[in-house]
């Protein structure tokens, strides 16, 4: 991207008049919000800088409909102090990537939409994409269209929200996405399992996970990752329980006689539960090494441990049941190896979410595809913007 | 008339009947084709028999690879394409054209793998959606989404819909819960969608085909999430003197942070029919009847339902019934889930579905009736209100052709009464033919115009049920091409 030119739509007229003549003079667009996560995909070069930082402004919040409407330049902090307010918060725990990336700026509630960035609840809550039951955008053409809708239940039509969840900018400009919200919990704990192998945080959690005890958080921190969390010590397996708190002192205490016969067991505390949840979904064990590259591999969580035996390097935290795997490598980031062993080991997807730009410029960042899916999503995407001038190449 | 009208059928098509006939018993095998006049009847319609149109051909694929053929070849001769499961559509998303091949999964019926370790079931997508949680019952897992008719209806099916239920408060509907498709494009090509991990390399493309009614490709296998059964669940039941007063209770449950598994609505007509059919023990001296559902153990059970009764007391609740035994239980939920059949025998309904905020639910409800009463019909209304998921039963006379069309205008003045609160026109039953000609009122042309780009993307001919979603008229601009 040259920076010669950045365009910053105060509405969505204007975003579609910024469109259409980008069409018209033939120039692509990069597309901006906080630019916190600007460093993830291959390096994209573009006319024009299109931020949807002046889009900004929560259109309407209803707590009691749980619901919750803002424009997609919206700071995240501006997001979370509303739903603070209402006592509400997003079930996906989006994650800020600033520290692991070491990128400065705030994150907007469009650019978690754009990324689908979200948290350790994933796994049994929904990711971005399951809360998102609206989006305003523009399109290829400067059109202005509306997806979804703002109720819990909605099959009309084809479910395009979906797609632009996680599409990274390259399908459309985001202007106003329309949220699921729910109400705080009152208690949360975490029970720890100390000293547990990767193999054996993999069945102790998938053992956590066959219990009716709504487990909302499991993840894995072998003693090197968890050495950087404060409050944890030696390698440590964690699983969160929320709740009224009546509940949250109840199903601990059932958790604890299901899973003894793992080892040793303790419990923490909620400030120290929230502090340790924080440090996995922002991933900031991995935080002061910005130049080793990191990897984020999902997979088939009795699969993911054993691959990253097989790779026998590098530091892995484990979320999602282990499911999640962030890799670090120290220096070289292995990109056919890695690749290799996750389809070997039941298939998944590798992203190389750190790297510096040379290497995001000359592999693949994020996954490729199998030959008819990446061509049907070419397709897919030439139909959302047809002369390809959002983010060009950044997903490959 | 109003009548929902089908592309015209092409005559050189239906011409060739014989002819195609014998290419798909090339491709299955004599057994897997149906093509006599009376057989092919049984596939005239779905759930939503108000319409019946005799289909060329049927066929009925084992595998994967026979679906494959089947697509490529009426892809190749621009055959439309019609994908169907149990026909269980309560919407005519598998109401066939008489110009068209149904493809029926029916026999691609085999459970290939339960994972317990990944909470993963792979099953073949004409599995019928009870059949996923009873082979995993004993081992104490099951499969969430539950919609009425999961006795019958198919896997395959409940993807195409994106299929909800009355436990899809808690537990999200189908396409919260699953993880991999394999789907086969319209010119043949199968592609893998996820597996047992999360979230896609790329582009969502799982969560464009759930809910896309058989238009982007045909699944033929998926793998879906298993969960953990809870340790027991217990309804309670409250009566309320105004409706208004039952949806701010619903709302005020809602907010506090309880997350029920179910919160089910239901007006005084509704009781009445519920409770002449099922003596289910419901009070007869109130306007309107939640059943709120909760999970957990014993103890958390009777904490969530105090605070629950607590909200209600505030909202003046008249009755209120906790159940002492799983018979209660049992009683109260007979009288919910024995709604639609009660309401057949005492007259012939259509069933609405419409979507609105949850604020909208006592403006919708009085509107409801207002506009119901100036047809000079009658309305009964049970639904899902924790997620504000309306379903209206119109009655009337199905052998009375002018009730007949009332009905049907009717039921649209609802769903447009639905998308004006704020809402949308289908929470769950899907736009098949019956809500297709809406479609403008929800959407603008534009908005219409963008999804039927995507569905080119996957089917530039229109071969695959190329009647439903989209009305006719908006079809044929720009880049689309109509059917």
């Amino acid at each position: 991207m040259n920076g010669s030119m950045r365009l910053e739509p105060k509405c969505e007229s204007e975003a579609c008049e910024a469109v259409r003549k980008a069409v018209e003079n033939r120039q692509s667009l990069r597309i901006m919000g906080g630019g916190t996560r600007s460093t993830i995909g291959a390096p994209v070069v573009a006319d024009v800088e299109l931020s949807s930082r002046a889009l900004t402004g929560i259109v309407d919040y209803e707590p009691a409909e749980m619901v919750m409407i803002a424009r997609a330049g919206t700071p995240m902090s501006e997001i979370d102090a509303a739903l603070e307010t209402g006592r509400q918060r997003l079930i996906f725990e989006p994650l800020d990537h600033r520290a692991l990336l070491g990128s400065q700026g705030e994150p907007t509630i469009g650019g978690v939409v754009a990324t689908n960035a979200s948290g350790p609840r994933r796994f049994v809550a929904g990711a971005c994409r399951d809360a998102l039951l609206g989006a305003r955008f523009v399109n290829g053409e400067g059109e202005a269209i509306k997806a979804g809708g703002r109720v819990m239940k909605n099959v009309t039509g084809l479910d395009l929200v979906k797609p632009l969840c996680g599409s990274w900018g390259t399908l459309a400009l985001l202007t106003e996405v329309t949220l699921k919200v729910v109400p705080l919990v009152e208690a949360e704990a975490t029970l720890v399992l100390h000293g547990l192998s990767a193999g054996q945080a993999a069945e102790a959690m998938a053992a956590a996970m066959a219990t009716s005890l709504e487990v909302s958080g499991a993840a894995h921190l072998p003693q090197t990752i968890a050495a950087t969390v404060d409050g944890l010590d030696g390698a440590c397996t964690l699983l969160r329980l929320e709740g009224f708190a009546s509940s949250v002192d109840a199903r601990c205490e059932k958790l604890k006689s299901a899973l003894r016969s793992f080892g040793e067991l303790s419990t923490l505390p909620p400030y120290a539960s929230r502090a340790v949840w924080q440090s996995v979904r922002n991933v900031t064990p991995f935080a002061d090494s910005e130049s080793d590259p990191v990897w984020r591999i999902s997979m088939a969580p009795s699969r993911a441990h054993e691959m990253i035996a097989a790779l026998n390097e590098g530091d892995a935290l484990f979320d999602w049941q282990g499911g999640l795997v962030w890799l670090r490598l120290a220096g070289d980031a292995q990109v056919e190896k890695v690749r290799r062993l996750v389809a070997q080991h039941g298939g998944g997807h590798a992203t190389l979410i750190r790297a510096d730009d040379d290497l995001r410029a000359s592999v693949p960042v994020f996954h490729p595809q199998a030959a008819p899916i990446a061509a049907l999503s070419e397709r897919i995407a030439r139909a959302f913007d047809p002369n390809n001038i959002f983010n060009p190449g950044l997903m490959g | 008339m109003t009548a929902i009208a089908m592309p015209p059928a092409d005559d050189a098509i239906m011409a060739r009947r014989a002819e195609i006939a014998a290419a798909l018993r090339e491709m299955v095998g004599d057994d897997g084709v149906v093509a006599g006049d009376n057989e092919l009847r049984a596939f005239e319609t779905d759930g939503f028999t108000a319409y019946r149109f005799v289909p060329l051909v049927v066929v009925l694929p084992q595998t994967t690879e026979e679906v494959s053929k089947v697509a490529a070849y009426c892809n190749a001769n621009g055959i439309p394409l019609v994908p169907r499961g149990a026909g269980t559509s309560l919407a005519g998303g598998a109401i066939p054209q008489e110009d068209s091949v149904v493809i029926c999964l029916s026999r691609m019926s085999e459970i290939i793998d339960i994972d317990y370790a990944n909470r993963a079931a792979t099953v073949e997508a004409g599995v019928t959606n009870l059949a996923i949680s009873e082979a995993v019952s004993d081992d104490g897992f099951f499969y969430a989404p539950d919609p009425s008719s999961q006795l019958a209806c198919t896997i395959g099916g409940n993807i195409a819909m994106n299929s909800g239920g009355a436990h899809c408060l808690k537990y999200g509907v189908t396409t919260n819960n699953l993880l991999g498709v394999t789907l086969v494009l319209v010119d043949g090509t199968v592609v893998e969608l996820g597996g047992k991990h999360l979230d896609a390399e790329g582009y969502d493309l799982l969560g464009l085909i759930c809910g896309s009614e058989g238009q982007l490709g045909i699944v033929t296998q998926t793998t879906v999430r298993l969960l953990a059964k809870p340790e027991g669940a217990r309804p309670v039941l409250f009566g309320f003197q105004k409706s208004e007063a039952a949806g701010a209770c619903v709302a005020d449950i809602i907010g506090t942070g309880i997350v029920p598994v179910a919160i089910e609505f239901m007006d005084k007509p509704a009781i009445e029919i519920c409770e002449a059919f099922a003596g289910a023990g419901y009070p007869m001296d109130v306007e309107a009847l939640l059943i709120v559902e909760v999970e957990g153990s014993e103890k958390e059970m009777d904490d969530m339902l105090s605070r629950v009764v607590d909200i209600a007391q505030r909202h003046d609740v008249h009755v209120v019934k906790e159940c002492q035994s799983a018979t209660e239980a049992a009683l109260i939920w007979k009288g919910r889930k024995s709604a639609f059949g009660a309401t057949g025998r005492i007259a012939d309904y259509i069933c609405m579905d419409g979507t609105v905020p949850l604020g909208q639910l006592p403006h919708v409800l009085k509107e409801t009736a207002r506009i119901v009463d100036e047809f000079g019909l009658r309305v009964a209304n049970v639904f899902h209100a924790g997620d504000g998921n309306m379903h209206p039963l119109i009655l009337y006379n199905v052998n009375d052709p002018v009730e007949a069309q009332k009905v049907e205008e009717c039921g649209m003045e609802l769903l447009k009464l639905c998308v004006d609160a704020g809402g949308c026109l289908t929470g769950e039953h899907g736009v098949g033919i019956e809500k297709r000609d809406l479609m403008l009122y929800q959407y603008d042309k534009r908005d219409l115009d963008q999804q039927m780009a995507v569905r080119a993307a996957f089917d530039p001919k229109w071969v695959l049920n190329p009647a439903k979603v989209f009305p006719l008229e908006a079809r044929g601009s720009g880049s689309v091409q109509a059917a």
